[in-house]
């Protein structure tokens, strides 16, 4: 059994080390655009997704006000890059400065729990939404000696780099003492709270890698987008989109928001050029089913499958 | 400003209040009774909105009069989603079954939003009856009809729903279910079915302020999470337990968001209800909805 958890480690280890140096020789493979911007897109979901995993899937803890610290990473970074700060300063003040409204808001925003906290962020988010919409109703758009040194080679780079980046944080995490201790504090927080676990404690490191995550995904997008209106990346959408490839790919786990962000780029690639949004009903539908029938999302589906296909494994134990 | 232009926004922000208050009632019912967060009442309420549209567009018939076919079909909408969906999270305990309630009514959210793009275009829609632009003026302050009708519908809706609560068997059984419901089945009322009906009941609410929505403003398939949100913010503000408080909360709210509109300017009349409603939250930690 050991063995052959350590040989599926091995395998697991060595399948990952080859699809990051195939994707990391992409570009010099193709210069198709809609390929790297299709490889963009997923690297981008992968991260946001990931970064809502970190609270939701690790500690617990529903944030349906997750979009705000994406908005405020984009924010911070394209008005510092505009300005003339380096982008990947400007990336990084992002991360810091979601980090920071995240503490700030953590503190008060903890004292609810379950469900009250995520109304509440939900609300949150909207106050900035709509605040952002109001102040800056404008289009932002890059000036044109930026749009000149435009590379859409190192935007594919830079997302695939803070993608491996989150993954790895996440994978720290889950193997941290901390990292436990939110998963504890997930399963029932009384309990955890009885066992000795700090639960607000854990509930801000895990709120402050999720919105330190999701301000650099935010800042990603910043870094990407030619125009866009200020207040875009604060819509509700990034929170959807966020909680769907999370709980569809199997939230709590670090391949389920791989997978779902590949799927959902996917579907909504194909999708899109037959019927608007679509994916949107697909996903909210199986949204709904791995809620109440498949709590692993398609990363247990999978697993249960390959148990059905390889008898004896899965099959043998249970008998 | 002239005290009568004070007196026509307070008016205006009350009669969509009561369209809150309406709507926020079926949210509380359904979560004072099942603990289940259905952050997809918006979307009834959009579904109500839109049945009425369809039944003044193809037929011709008085949205007010349509009530009589939309109610019966929102609750049937209820007994569906509660059996189908949310008697799923029936038997977990109180804090996750809130939790995932919350993520399913999510989901579904998201699939009625989509679906009715799908069904009936993103247009916004509004039914425009031949009444639709008589006004009552009362002392020069102006009371469209069609508003004015709403309102009247919302306080017999309330009316009803609340002597319903407070006279029949099955209302007190609600009562009893919602006040403690492994007390209340010990002494025999069937758990079950008192769920299933308040979640019909809550959807025929939702429904209910859908229809008085399309007649008296507008609708589109991305009204819903706008309401959800309205309704969250008059159960917070309004808390559980009551009908007419809950209507009152709503009244109120449409009264806070005309002083904002007056005071502070319309771009921020939502920011001024959910900063009001986080504050709420906030000095409440316990979970304001607690009784």
């Amino acid at each position: 059994m050991t063995v052959n958890a350590r040989a599926r480690g091995t395998i697991t280890a060595g399948l990952a080390t080859l699809v990051l140096a195939m994707l990391a020789i992409l570009p010099a493979w193709t210069a198709r655009t809609d390929v790297l911007n299709l490889g963009f897109l997923i690297f981008l979901y992968v991260t946001l997704a990931q970064s809502l995993n970190a609270l939701v899937g690790f500690a617990g803890q529903i944030n349906l006000g997750h979009a705000a610290f994406f908005g405020i990473g984009a924010f911070v970074m394209r008005w510092l890059w505009i300005s003339g700060v380096h982008p990947y300063l400007g990336l990084l003040a992002g991360g810091v400065v979601a980090l920071l409204f995240g503490l700030v808001i953590g503190v008060p925003a903890f004292r609810l729990r379950g469900a009250y906290f995520a109304i509440g962020t939900l609300g949150l988010a909207e106050i900035l939404r709509i605040t952002v919409g109001n102040v800056l109703p404008v289009v932002s758009t890059l000036p044109a000696d930026f749009i000149t040194g435009y590379s859409l080679v190192h935007r594919y780079y830079l997302a695939l780099g803070l993608a491996v980046l989150t993954v790895a944080a996440l994978w720290v995490l889950g193997r941290s003492r901390i990292g436990l201790g939110m998963l504890a504090l997930r399963e029932d927080e009384d309990a955890a709270e009885a066992t000795g676990v700090n639960t607000l404690a854990h509930k801000l490191v895990a709120l402050a890698i999720s919105t330190a995550l999701a301000g650099l995904a935010g800042g990603l997008f910043a870094f990407y987008h030619v125009s866009y209106y200020y207040q875009l990346p604060f819509s509700p959408a990034w929170t959807f989109d966020a909680l769907l490839i999370a709980f569809v790919g199997g939230v709590g786990t670090l391949a389920g928001p791989i997978v779902g962000a590949v799927f959902y780029v996917l579907m909504k690639e194909i999708l899109t050029r037959s019927l608007v949004e679509l994916h949107l009903l697909i996903f909210g539908v199986l949204f709904i089913l791995v809620v109440i029938v498949l709590p692993g999302g398609l990363v247990e589906a999978a697993s249960r499958l390959r148990r059905l296909l390889v008898p004896g494994r899965g099959l043998s134990q249970s008998r | 400003m002239s005290p009568q232009f004070l007196i026509q926004q307070l008016v205006f922000g009350l009669l969509t209040g009561a369209l809150y208050g309406l709507a926020a009632a079926g949210l509380s019912l359904v979560f004072g009774v099942l603990r289940v967060l259905n952050v997809a009442h918006g979307e009834l309420v959009m579904i109500g909105g839109y049945a009425s549209f369809w039944l003044f567009a193809r037929s011709g018939l008085d949205p007010f009069l349509s009530l009589l076919l939309t109610a019966p079909l929102m609750f049937v909408i209820g007994l569906g989603l509660h059996q189908g969906l949310f008697a799923y999270v029936e038997t977990l305990e109180e804090e996750p079954r809130i939790k995932n309630s919350l993520l399913i009514g999510f989901g579904l959210a998201l699939a009625f939003h989509n679906l009715a793009i799908r069904l009936w275009t993103a247009d916004e829609r509004s039914i425009n009856t031949a009444y639709s632009g008589a006004v009552v003026t009362l002392g020069g302050v102006v009371f469209p009809v069609v508003r004015l009708g709403a309102l009247a519908v919302a306080i017999v809706a309330i009316g009803a729903i609340h002597l319903f609560l407070r006279r029949t068997y099955l209302g007190k059984a609600i009562r009893g279910t919602a006040e403690d419901w492994e007390a209340a089945s010990m002494v025999g009322i069937d758990i079950r079915r008192t769920y299933l009906v308040a979640f019909a009941l809550g959807s025929v609410l939702a429904g209910v302020a859908g229809t008085l929505v399309s007649v008296g403003y507008s609708i589109n398939p991305g009204i819903g999470l706008e309401w959800t949100l309205k309704a969250l913010i008059v159960v917070v503000l309004a808390g559980l337990g009551s009908m007419p408080g809950t209507f009152l909360g709503g009244l109120l709210l449409g009264a806070a968001e005309s002083a904002s509109t007056l005071f502070i300017g319309g771009a921020y009349r939502e920011v001024v209800a959910l900063v009001i409603f986080l504050l709420v939250l906030m000095v409440r930690p316990q979970g304001l909805f607690g009784r």
